[in-house]
């Protein structure tokens, strides 16, 4: 039987009985993701819209409850964005960019994360993961009514696999007994405990940190500006060695504070205890109510490789990282990306098998740059040795007064999308005097257009873009179609898509992937240059 | 010259890293030494008496 491991924010997908439950001859799927969080809606949402049939399997009914991830990036909304329900997560989030440092009652450092404008994206949202995730279910259920072939199916957690070489063959279990599918492609978007990584006997190493973090979520009216407060040693009574308050939406705050390793967690998560924290920080006459909390330990680890065979694993499934930096759910979010294309074309027949590769290829890349981010910042806000805690106070005293000891303070370098410098897909740069910013494996950065946005105007094929010169409006290599943008002066009322993509370059050709990541890009259109940076972008060479 | 007191150490996540990973293993006594050592170091890599006479004022 199916037992439920959390409470539920949404039910959303409640069980119901399939006619494949009862099939004498398992049911097959092009496409079988495991796991219905955000990163495996975002994939199966992806690949639904470029028309391939999804099925997506859940061992819940619908979103467990809590805030969990809250802080999500400019890259993780532009993805949202091209899968439609970006607007909506902006709208219902809490948009911030400063941060504030503080070490003991004295403010040592302050960040603004987007003093650039141009962008239709704002750089952070801050939003309960449970919205988020409806968000992406409000979009499937949009999908669907538009008649794409997604469905979720509740209470259907897998239970074996088995590698047949030419499908997945699963065993379900469900509140009416067990039944058996088979997938072309199964995608294990199931958690940082991945169940199918455990029946697969794959390796998930790394660092465990021994600290303990405990979440106070608590609803308030307060007049605390909406910016990322983090403080070192807080100066308030049992906060432990650091805390943050940062808001969400509907009056809620986020409280963290570091507990240390050795916690009697009963004890901690006592209501009267979190309380006692909390009035400490915010002061005795504050009126809020506890609306969620947890305590919560972490890991830095990864697998070896994302992709075994017809199976391959994303998000937390695949990688882990600590909370410092938002480094997590904003990531997987680019795992879907980065899968969904190349699956779709491997399906089609457009690309070789072995594109999949370099899924895992540039995921794992990302992962690592992720997991270094997280891992250096939890090693300066939680110094492991003596030593470590005497540099971090140094670092910490000299930032109150001088200028070059405050890009050390580390209390998480926020996400980033990763460039894709020298890997396998990544094209030439023949672009002299360009900006790095949007060289070959650098996600397109936005900029506002005439009408609209450059990412909204690239759409989700590839694209080549031509500024201030000429590009064919068809072209096709190996029965891949790409489409054209050609963009001029006119289109650009602010200079910002020349500043980001010409630089000194007075005209340039880029041909960008579907996952809106660029491949190569030239003074002009080069057929050749552009056949063979296609090919290279699909695994063809 | 004068004293640099502005951000002059390009990838600094990468450098902290690397200053703390040689303590690694030390006790703290070691440690200490160490550091002496790297002080010395980099104080006749400067040479200019004035600018480590402005780094002695500000580290106090």
């Amino acid at each position: 039987m199916t037992q439920s491991r959390y409470r539920l924010a949404f039910e959303l997908y409640p069980y119901r009985k399939v006619a494949a439950q009862d099939a004498p001859v398992p049911e097959r799927h092009p496409i079988v993701v495991v796991g219905a969080g955000p990163i495996g809606i975002a994939t199966a949402l992806d690949l639904a819209q470029r028309g391939q049939p999804v099925l997506v399997l859940d061992d819940h009914e619908g979103i467990g409850e809590g805030s969990r991830a809250i802080c999500f990036s400019q890259r993780c909304l532009e993805i949202a964005d091209r899968l439609g329900c970006g607007a909506a997560m902006v709208e219902k989030g809490v948009v911030w960019s400063v941060g504030k440092v503080f070490h003991g009652d004295d403010r040592v450092f302050e960040f603004n994360l987007q003093p650039e404008a141009g962008h239709k994206n704002p750089a952070f949202i801050n939003l309960q993961q449970p919205y988020f995730e409806k968000f992406l279910i409000d979009q499937v259920r949009a999908e669907q009514d538009r008649g794409l072939e997604i469905e979720i199916r509740g209470r259907n957690r897998v239970t074996a696999l088995e590698d047949r070489g030419d499908c997945i063959a699963l065993s379900v279990d469900t509140p009416d007994g067990p039944y058996s599918l088979h997938a072309d492609w199964l995608i294990a978007c199931d958690g940082a405990r991945s169940p199918l990584r455990e029946m697969m006997g794959l390796g998930f190493e790394g660092r465990v940190f021994e600290d303990n973090f405990l979440i106070a979520d608590v609803k308030m009216t307060a007049d605390f500006p909406t910016e990322r407060w983090f403080w070192f040693e807080p100066p308030f009574k049992d906060a432990g060695q650091s805390a943050l308050l940062h808001k969400q939406p509907d009056d809620i705050w986020r409280i963290d504070f570091q507990l240390g390793w050795d916690i009697d967690r009963e004890k901690e998560l006592d209501e009267a205890n979190i309380r006692a924290r909390v009035d400490a920080m915010l002061g005795p006459e504050a009126q809020y109510e506890l609306e969620w909390t947890s305590i919560y330990t972490f890991q830095c680890r990864r697998m070896e490789r994302f992709r075994h065979g017809r199976v391959m694993f994303a998000g937390d499934a695949a990688h882990q990282v600590s909370p410092f930096g938002a480094r997590g759910a904003n990531s997987g979010m680019q795992d879907a990306e980065n899968l969904a294309w190349k699956l779709d074309l491997v399906i089609r027949g457009l690309a070789p098998e072995h594109l999949l590769d370099t899924y895992s290829e540039e995921r794992v890349f990302g992962a690592d740059e992720n997991i270094l981010n997280s891992t250096r910042a939890t090693d300066f806000i939680t110094p492991k040795t003596e030593i470590s805690t005497l540099f971090r106070n140094a670092v910490l005293t000299l930032a109150h007064m001088h200028a070059f000891a405050r890009p050390l303070v580390n209390s998480g370098r926020l996400s980033v999308p990763c460039v894709y410098d020298g890997l396998s897909l990544t094209g030439e740069d023949r672009l002299a005097g360009a900006p790095a910013r949007t060289r070959p494996g650098a996600p397109c950065v936005d900029a506002p257009l005439r009408d609209g946005f450059l990412l909204d105007a690239l759409g989700s094929g590839f694209t080549l873009l031509a500024l201030n010169t000429d590009a064919p409006q068809t072209f096709s290599e190996a029965g891949l179609d790409v489409a054209q943008l050609a963009l001029g002066a006119d289109d650009d009322p602010t200079g910002a898509l020349s500043a980001r993509y010409l630089g000194q370059a007075g005209a340039a050709v880029y041909l960008i992937r579907p996952d809106q990541h660029v491949v190569a890009r030239w003074p002009a259109f080069d057929e050749t240059a552009t056949r063979a940076a296609l090919r290279r972008a699909t695994g063809q060479e | 010259m004068a004293l640099t007191l502005q951000p002059n150490i390009p990838d600094q996540d990468g450098f902290y890293q690397e200053l703390l990973a040689v303590h690694d293993g030390l006790d703290k006594a070691e440690s200490d030494a160490l550091n002496a050592r790297l002080i010395l170091i980099l104080c006749n890599h400067i040479g200019d008496r004035e600018v480590i006479a402005a780094a002695l004022r500000a580290a106090k």
